[in-house]
């Protein structure tokens, strides 16, 4: 990639975080729903505890989060060995574990999106869709999800961007291994820590800048025609 | 269509507590707020559970407490009309209409959509979205979703209270022609007594959770004041009469029933049309001798079919046969003594004033024009 004038190495970490964040993004989405939907809708006993869990992330030094992960999902943690026996994945320094780490780290800003988002839908229409026919499955499924679908995208983008930036949780995870878990965050970082990195790191900086910008204006126009579509705007 | 009610339901303070059972093609749940009819259609509906009770629709069970039935909301298949219309933002309006017809059993379609949508001409909206229709047009879609399902049982929530009078002058030939000419029973809410007497073959009259009279609409209405003592003033026999034409000196309208020739004030009603007047019982006055020389212009000759005392007033309602069509008067109890009035004592009811609120809008189409049964056709 001569035209950015990035090296092989750093247009590597540019790849490895888009793949990082968008799988993060992905694979939590199913869970941010769900467990959105139960903290919106539903009330069972250790709500308050679910509800904190989420939210720990968000509050502890990443560096914990990181290590919280390597003691549970690392080879030798409990749940780490458990996969690794008997579906073969794993996540210890491998780019699965920093997107894993990414994932965690946003998945608070991706369930309180969703839920803010399925708290404002009108539930007099989810009644009307009842009356009409519609099992709460096809509620859920023809009428909350696209109203919701707003804070769906918003909770993504979010997802996204903080995955791109996620550093503290995943470095302590999964290290800082190039071509595997070497991201762009981690990539900038090791440029501060050698003499005459300073230029490598403002061109991954400026990189990042630009992935940041690009992942805004992009919710702002998916926004922007959901609102169109439902004539809201 | 027969639909038997007995349900109890508890809501802090509020008791509901009601047994009835309707068959009517238009029954309408008549009560001041908070009566409680909207938790009786939300029981029908199924969005609300009894604490204790039944309710069947035509031999089929929907909730039975004792028995521990209870049929969700979307097996049921009684369309609802709500108050806020409540039609989905994202779809437009083709596609709120489709909604519930998908849903519903293909045996089960008997909706129309080409039919309902000329019925409700709403056929310029289909492509519209909800956010972008008017307060009527927003009810009419919302009746037509709520038939496009195929209902058995059509429950409609005051449709109009959040509308104008021009908008519910809109709206109101639908629920006629919906009566009349789709044949679907309907249970329409109200605390508005004109609606009530132009639309209703039944009533249900609801008072403090507790339904306080049933039956059909004439029979309910005349004897308001006996259930529901706020409504005093709106006690009133329905008579169906036929516009025959205009007093050419006078600019009076003449109408024609069994009773005889009514003449009243100016209506903008085309000659034929068929409508449904309330003769409140405090605008008749009796006479045993026939009176002349007064300024009343109706006057017809009648019988006395009952005499029944109100509870809280010094007052008695009088019921009467005037040539087949059923007044109400009502008098003080001192009249009936003075009087003699009792079954079967033939005098003369003079009649004041007759309220058209309800019966033809000014300015409108006929709706008999509409409707080849006639909007006050009953079964």
């Amino acid at each position: 990639m001569e035209w950015l004038g990035l090296s092989p190495n750093e247009w590597t970490a540019v790849r490895l975080s888009l793949r990082v964040s968008v799988w993060a993004t992905l694979v939590s989405l199913p869970f941010g729903i769900a467990v959105a939907w139960l903290l919106a809708r539903r009330e069972f006993p250790g709500k308050a505890v679910v509800n904190g869990l989420v939210h720990l992330p968000l509050i502890l030094p990443p560096v914990v989060t990181g290590y919280v992960l390597l003691l549970t999902m690392g080879r030798r943690g409990p749940i780490g060995s458990f996969l690794d026996e008997h579906f073969g994945i794993v996540f210890a320094f491998r780019w699965t574990g920093a997107a894993l780490a990414c994932g965690v780290m946003a998945f608070p800003l991706l369930v309180r999106s969703i839920r803010l988002s399925i708290e404002a839908v009108d539930r007099r229409l989810e009644a009307a869709a009842a009356t009409l026919g519609a099992s709460p499955i096809l509620v859920f499924l023809t009428v909350t999800l696209p109203l919701v679908l707003p804070g769906i995208i918003a909770g993504m983008i979010l997802t996204f961007a903080k995955a791109m930036g996620e550093f503290g949780a995943t470095i302590t995870f999964v290290s800082n291994i190039p071509g595997e878990t070497q991201t762009l965050p981690s990539a900038i970082y090791t440029y501060t820590q050698v003499p005459g990195g300073g230029a490598g790191a403002l061109r991954l900086t400026l990189v990042s800048v630009a992935i940041a910008m690009a992942a805004l204006l992009a919710s702002e126009l998916l926004a922007r025609r959901i609102s169109r579509s439902m004539d809201l705007a | 269509m027969t639909l038997v009610v007995d349900v109890s339901r508890r809501l802090g303070a509020f008791n509901l507590d009601a047994r009835f059972e309707t068959s009517g093609r238009l029954t309408a749940f008549f009560g001041h707020s908070g009566s409680g009819k909207t938790t009786l259609i939300n029981l029908i509906a199924g969005l609300e559970r009894p604490d204790r009770g039944r309710i069947e629709i035509d031999g089929r069970t929907l909730v039975d407490t004792d028995e521990r039935v209870f049929v969700p909301t979307h097996r049921r298949r009684i369309g609802y009309v709500f108050q806020d219309a409540r039609l989905f933002p994202h779809l437009t309006v083709r596609q709120n209409l489709a909604y519930g017809r998908l849903l519903s059993p293909r045996a089960d379609r008997w909706a129309d959509i080409t039919r309902i949508i000329e019925l409700l001409g709403i056929g310029h909206l289909l492509d519209r979205r909800p956010a972008r229709l008017s307060g009527g047009e927003k009810s009419r879609v919302a009746v037509g979703r709520a038939l496009a399902a195929s209902p058995r049982l059509l429950l409609m929530d005051e449709p109009l209270a959040a509308l104008d009078e021009d908008r519910k002058a809109e709206i109101l030939p639908f629920v006629e022609r919906l009566r009349d000419e789709l044949g679907i029973p309907v249970v329409y809410v109200s605390h508005a007594i004109a609606e009530v007497a132009r639309l209703a073959t039944d009533v249900v009259l609801l008072a403090g959770g507790r339904a306080v009279a049933s039956g059909p609409a004439d029979e309910v209405l005349a004897h308001l004041e006996l259930s529901l003592p706020e409504s005093r003033d709106e006690t009133a026999a329905l008579v169906e009469v036929v516009l025959e034409g205009r007093d050419p000196d006078f600019g009076l309208s003449l109408l024609r029933s069994p009773a005889g020739l009514w003449r009243v004030s100016r209506l903008d009603a085309p000659t034929g049309a068929r409508l449904r007047v309330r003769v409140r019982a405090r605008d008749v006055m009796l006479a045993l001798d026939r009176p002349t020389r007064i300024s009343a212009l109706n006057v017809f000759a009648a019988t006395v079919l009952g005499v029944t005392e109100t509870s809280d007033a010094p007052d008695a309602l009088v019921d009467l046969d005037a040539g087949g069509d059923r007044l109400v008067a009502r008098v003080t109890r001192q009249t009936v003594a003075t009087l003699g009035l009792a079954p079967g004592v033939p005098l003369w009811a003079i009649v004041k004033a007759v309220s058209l609120d309800g019966t033809a809008a000014p300015g409108r189409a006929p709706l008999s024009g509409l409707a080849p049964t006639g909007p006050i056709a009953r079964s």
